[in-house]
């Protein structure tokens, strides 16, 4: 196995354990927390590709991870707000609670 | 050199998946800053220092923060922070999905030949970053500063107390 499967595979199980995360908990925070690390699994898809590629553009992955980090940080922000308002309205923040937009 | 990369990898997939199934909520986030160390640690060893200490600053630093102040600000006690444990079946359904998904990924990355051999570590400096980020990439470099700022009023807007509907609260 090369080391960009080795990359690769990291990646994906990176990719997966916040997939479970994010299915299988029901508090908001931890399903958010599951969403971060898949965003953090495709960065090292990037990173890996544009280190193992055999002619690398100059720093076009690296510029993908600066951008794709700063759209992840805008989506933490909102959606902690979002959980904050959510706790505001039903004073807890379990997931299946949240059903006031069910009709 | 592929002893290093596996040692980063264990570390952060051991840190990640035990936050994810711990009950405590502050020990997750703890963990999770863990995880998130790893994953800069996996970028200075693929050689892009830049992205490392990016990553460092705004997770390790800066959305850690705001994931414990969420946690500190949604609970009503201090025995709260112990989530309740999750029902049987979401949890069985989570762990088939998502091994589903991994056996689906891993089987097709070690199917497919990679013929890449061990090339050298391109390099890129601070210079070439902010020269591509004020050149090639200045639109884009614009639009993530609007996006940014909208987002982060978007979030004080919603996060932020409305006195008003204190009367209709209770259903």
């Amino acid at each position: 196995m090369t080391a960009l499967q080795l990359c690769l595979v990291f990646s994906s199980a990176l990719f997966c354990v916040g997939l479970v995360g994010a299915l299988a908990r029901s508090n908001t925070i931890l399903v958010l927390l599951g969403i971060e690390l898949m965003l953090n699994a495709a960065n090292i898809n990037f990173i890996a590709f544009w280190r193992f590629s055999p002619s690398p553009a100059p720093a076009t992955g690296v510029m993908f991870v600066i951008f794709s980090i700063a759209v992840a940080a805008a989506e933490a922000a909102v959606g902690l707000a979002l959980v904050i308002a959510v706790y505001r309205h039903q004073k807890n923040i379990r997931l299946q609670e949240a059903n006031r937009l069910k009709g | 050199m592929n002893a290093v990369l596996i040692v980063i990898a264990l570390v952060t997939l051991g840190a990640a998946a035990v936050a994810m199934t711990l009950r405590n909520l502050i020990h997750s986030a703890l963990l999770l800053i863990a995880s998130w160390a790893g994953v800069a640690a996996f970028y200075l060893w693929a050689g892009a220092e830049f992205v490392a200490f990016a990553e460092i600053l705004v997770y390790v630093g800066a959305v850690s923060m705001v994931v414990l102040f969420a946690v500190l600000l949604t609970r009503r006690s201090r025995a709260d922070l112990t989530v309740t444990p999750d029902s049987a079946g979401r949890a069985i359904s989570g762990f088939i999905a998502g091994g589903a998904v991994c056996g689906v990924l891993v089987g097709a990355i070690v199917a497919t030949p990679m013929g890449v051999g061990s090339s050298p570590t391109p390099t890129v400096t601070v210079k070439q970053i902010g020269v591509q980020l004020m050149g090639t990439h200045a639109a884009s470099l614009l639009i993530v500063g609007v996006l940014l700022t909208v987002a982060l009023l978007g979030a004080i807007v919603i996060a932020s107390a409305d006195r008003t509907d204190d009367s209709e609260d209770t259903p």
